[in-house]
């Protein structure tokens, strides 16, 4: 079976998505990681014992609204949050593209995809 | 150590582990863990999320070509990514309450796996199978460009069971171990599914994403993704693996994949070692 006209449409679509997603949170994370630096040069990290993040770093709204006043550390999560948000964006097209081909089956499957995403982005965290 | 110092050293090792992965085509992130737990003596589960946005990363950046050329199909990385997104669900869970030793052992045996998986030399792939009636329903025969001459190429798609299967434990092991699990995803699209070569390695990096993305979710929201640790990691992995992904190197390869292979193995049972002595 060849892939047909609109086939080739939804994957170059899906590569430019890939790499702008890419691109964009590499530059955040480069940023928040020269304040950073600046900032927290000298100090001593210690990773050997697992603490875990505190509950602004691990949170959509913490990380947002620390990134807001530049603090350096949610400036890389929010960098980090737009590398995670990547692939659903892709998935989040595929559907659309699905749709327009009128491919139903693949539609479903693809929303699938996108609703394990979500739970595990937004609902899952939070149930431990 | 100060931030200064950690950062640079591990920007440095990251490019190194991107550069080595993508010239290799073993990936860079197997090699990660190992490195940040053994040599930098950070905690397996900081390792783990630092790892696994990298991951992402290079997955992306490498899609973002593959997509273009028409190599991957992307109706069956979809189906498999149910598959590979409820595995990574239950791993990320079993992540959070398995000890630091037990993930420690785990990841030495799949490193010893991947090694395996990698020297195995690879099956002639066998042309023209007829259409397999599961395949056929869910559309998913296909066709790719041809090295040769640039034609495009018809291949059925085989075994939709058993790829869905391997699938659920690619997915599993990505997400308890913050890996792309690459080497099992092409097995099951290349061994089981009897897809072509080339339209397995890129359909299975054009997954990868999805599948880490499900468990860094959960990872984030878990506390395991330190900034200070995933930034140089992130910028210095994927560095590596664009620069590796221009450098074509055609003789030294071979040489290249055994002495990978070799630190694989080696890490691999430094790992187990250290999680059965408890050193972690």
């Amino acid at each position: 079976m060849m892939r047909n006209w609109s086939d080739r449409n939804i994957e170059e679509i899906l590569g430019e998505i890939l790499r702008a997603g890419v691109i964009l949170s590499a530059l955040v994370v480069f940023v928040g990681g020269w304040l950073y630096l600046i900032g927290n040069a000298w100090a001593r990290p210690d990773y050997r014992i697992f603490r875990g993040e505190p509950t602004d770093l691990r949170t959509l709204g913490g990380i947002f609204h620390g990134a807001l006043q530049l603090r350096a550390r949610a400036v890389i999560q929010l960098g980090l949050l737009c590398l995670i948000a990547t692939p659903v964006l892709r998935v989040m097209a595929s559907i659309l593209g699905f749709a327009a081909e009128r491919d139903r089956m693949y539609a479903i499957f693809t929303s699938l995809v996108l609703g394990i995403l979500l739970y595990s982005l937004l609902g899952a965290g939070s149930a431990f | 150590m100060n931030v200064a110092e950690l950062t640079l050293l591990l920007v440095i090792a990251s490019f190194l582990a991107g550069l080595l992965g993508s010239l290799t085509g073993l990936g860079g992130g197997v090699v990660l863990v190992p490195l940040l737990t053994i040599f930098f003596k950070v905690d397996i589960r900081y390792a783990i999320g630092a790892s696994l946005v990298s991951v992402i990363a290079t997955s992306s950046g490498a899609a973002a070509a593959y997509v273009k050329e028409g190599f991957s199909n992307i109706r069956i990385g979809m189906f498999l990514e149910i598959a590979t997104t409820v595995g990574a669900l239950c791993g990320a869970f079993l992540s959070t309450i398995a000890p630091s030793q037990v993930l420690a052992i785990i990841f030495g045996l799949v490193l010893l796996c991947s090694a395996y998986w990698s020297r195995k030399p690879r099956t002639r792939q066998e042309r023209d199978l007829p259409p397999d009636p599961l395949a056929t329903r869910l559309k998913m025969n296909g066709s790719f460009p041809s090295e040769e001459d640039g034609r495009a190429r018809p291949y059925n798609a085989q075994n939709v069971p058993a790829g869905f299967s391997l699938m659920f434990g690619a997915g599993a092991i990505s997400g308890l171990l913050g890996i792309g699990s690459g080497a099992m995803k092409v097995v099951a699209l290349d061994q089981a599914m009897k897809l072509p070569f080339k339209v397995s390695t890129t359909t299975s990096n054009f997954m990868i994403g999805v599948t880490a993305a499900t468990s860094a979710g959960i990872y984030l929201n878990r506390g395991y993704i330190d900034p200070g640790l995933a930034m140089p990691v992130m910028l210095g992995v994927l560095s590596g693996s664009l620069l590796g992904a221009r450098i074509l190197m055609t003789a030294e390869t071979k040489i290249l994949r055994l002495i990978f292979s070799l630190v694989i193995v080696t890490l691999g049972a430094q790992m187990i070692y250290q999680g059965l002595s408890g050193s972690l």
